[in-house]
């Protein structure tokens, strides 16, 4: 038998790993959604209140900057368990992928509002003041100039930031969070299927090759310079 | 030597208001250790329809002066006055539709790279709340006027530096301000695509009749289009004036800088005197005979003669044994020629 007839007739692929697969992709995208909804704006205020920014606020910045630090800093097999009662109290378990939203989204938003910050600091200052002198107002500035053209760097951030999603959604298999990591842990490793641990891996590869190909056609077609 | 004439104050035309107008503005930045002194007392006016440049050093104040006049930048003390509106004393809100009134023009164009040539244009429009189709009317007529009508669905990338700026005085023109504010508008272009947006800011002023503030460092710009000018340096006002009368002040560094002659080299023994005229005060031919007189032991080792401001003037560098100076000086002054030693 090849090892293709291997994966392909192997019970626990054929009944696990569609199922597995679901799981993973709906807690990658509901957590890069949320990441999305709320980093995008934390990004923006860390950028808007630094010195020097749009409306520079010192106490704000480096309490924010304080908070994004800390939660970048804490590993993200520590921030899962640490997080559980908060994922209980939201979800009302700490089991499933739904749960493991929460700890993956709390994982991801500091990290992607840094890189919204990065791209946001490439933007040429003389453009925001180019569009203070023609009487924008601040908050149309943000929208209308500052996000805008940075937009094709905060796609590839989203895009790094998708991908890293995928790596830790597979992390919160072993503490019940369904999907790939999962299936991999318990048949993979824990039984000592490779065939399970190859068919795992091969998904995830799929997975990150899609978010990267999407994410680079579109940041490529966003970016006009 | 003679008193530098650019330092009178500027003649207004009789009894209109000035365009913009700076009474003893200062700007000071305050920095950790020491306050920077951008700006020490500035008085200046502009009137209307003129094109004034603003030379000086890298950190005189150039930025900063033309910051204040955009609101951007709060004086410390002292006022702005642009088209009859006291910005000084105006609330952000106020502000922001007074810089309607302001259009900039700036080094690096300022483009947005994420909106067409046109859309880049209609942004102004856009700001001021003006419907859209009434925008897109505005936009091509304003791309028309800059030369650039087929290029609106492009993007700023794709244009040459000298279009990109064209597509900046189009969007500072967007909202038909009565005053046009240009930093350092050519500093990134070469000189054929320099002289060519040059032409364009004078035809504009010529149409619209807009007055137009340009720093430059450049004194070919200001040569080439401005009717007035003002050498600032550490914040303050050195020198200005009418170019014509700044031109005909021979002592100034701006009649200096304005009609240079090159660096010579000088032998033993020997030194420079620098001979500068004008032809209201004295001929050409009068010059050259004064200098002919000195003798056979003084050579012009280099010498301009041109057309300035509808001024001809002539600057000249004689080379002279150095025990004939202070006769040679003496000679050329009882004939009515300006001339110094030259200062290197
Ligand atoms: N935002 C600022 N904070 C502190 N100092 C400043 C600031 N902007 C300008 N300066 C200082 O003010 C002086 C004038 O600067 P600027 O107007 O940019 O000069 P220029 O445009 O003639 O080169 C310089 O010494 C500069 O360092
Ligand atoms: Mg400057």
């Amino acid at each position: 038998m090849s090892w293709w007839d291997e994966l392909a007739n192997n019970r626990v692929i054929q009944q696990m790993l569609p199922e597995a697969t679901y799981e993973t992709v709906a807690m990658v995208a509901v957590s890069s959604l949320l990441t999305a909804l709320v980093g995008l704006p934390l990004g923006v205020l860390l950028h808007a209140t630094a010195p020097g920014g749009l409306a520079p606020q010192r106490v704000v910045s480096s309490v924010v900057g304080v908070v994004v630090n800390f939660g970048r800093s804490v590993p993200f097999l520590i921030l899962m368990i640490a997080v559980i009662p908060f994922t209980r109290w939201v979800v009302g378990t700490s089991l499933g992928w739904e749960a493991a939203v929460v700890p993956l989204t709390l994982g991801a938003i500091p990290f992607y509002a840094r890189l919204v910050e990065t791209a946001l600091r490439e933007v040429s200052p003389g453009k925001v003041e180019a569009a203070r002198v023609m009487g924008s107002t601040r908050t149309k500035i943000i929208g209308g100039v500052l996000v805008r053209e940075a937009l094709p760097a905060i796609v590839a951030g989203l895009t790094v930031t998708v991908i890293a999603l995928v790596g830790y959604s597979a992390m919160a298999g072993v503490i019940g969070g369904g999907g790939l990591g999962a299936l991999a842990i318990s048949y993979g490793y824990q039984r000592f299927d490779p065939s399970v641990m190859i068919a795992c891996v091969a998904v995830i590869t799929v997975l990150v090759v899609a978010v990267q190909v999407i994410g680079d056609l579109t940041a490529r077609r966003l970016d006009h310079r | 030597m003679s008193e530098p004439r650019g330092a009178r104050p500027q003649i207004e035309p009789q009894g209109a208001r000035p365009q913009i107008e700076l009474r003893a503005l200062r700007k000071v930045y305050p920095t950790p250790g020491r306050d920077v002194v951008a700006l020490d007392g500035i008085d200046l006016s502009v009137p209307r329809g003129a094109i004034h440049g603003i030379v000086g050093r890298s950190g005189a104040g150039k930025s900063t002066l033309i910051r204040c006049l955009t609101g951007l930048e709060r004086p410390t003390s002292g006022s702005v006055t642009v088209d009859g509106e006291v910005l000084s004393d105006l609330p952000e809100s106020r502000l922001r539709s007074a810089r309607r009134r302001i259009g900039m023009v700036f080094q690096h164009v300022n483009l947005f790279d994420s909106r067409t040539i046109a859309a880049n244009v209609a942004y102004p429009l856009e700001v001021a709340g003006v419907p859209k189709a009434q925008r897109a009317v505005r936009v091509a007529e304003l791309l028309d006027l800059v030369g650039l009508g087929e290029r609106a669905d492009a993007y700023p990338a794709q244009l040459s530096g000298g279009q990109k700026q064209r597509v900046g005085i189009a969007r500072a023109l967007a909202t038909e301000p009565a005053v046009l504010l240009c930093d350092e508008p050519t500093s990134a272009l070469d000189s054929a695509t320099t002289r060519q947006i040059l032409a364009l800011i004078r035809d504009l002023r010529d149409r619209l009749g807009i007055t137009v503030v340009l720093i430059t460092h450049e004194m070919g710009v200001v040569r080439e289009i401005c009717d007035s000018v003002t050498l600032l340096e550490h914040g303050r006002v050195v020198e200005h004036g009418p170019l014509g009368e700044v031109v005909g002040a021979y002592g100034s560094r701006l009649a200096r800088e304005l009609i240079p002659v090159p660096d010579l080299p000088l032998g033993d023994e020997r030194s420079l005197v620098e001979v500068a005229y004008s032809t209201d005060d004295v001929a050409t031919h009068d010059v050259l005979a004064a200098v002919a007189d000195l003798g056979t032991q003084v050579e012009i080792a280099a010498g301009t003669i041109e057309t300035l401001a509808g001024r001809r003037v002539g600057r000249l560098q004689l080379d002279l044994p150095a025990d004939e100076v202070t006769a040679a000086l003496g000679r050329l002054h009882a004939a009515g020629v300006h001339a110094e030693v030259a200062t290197r």
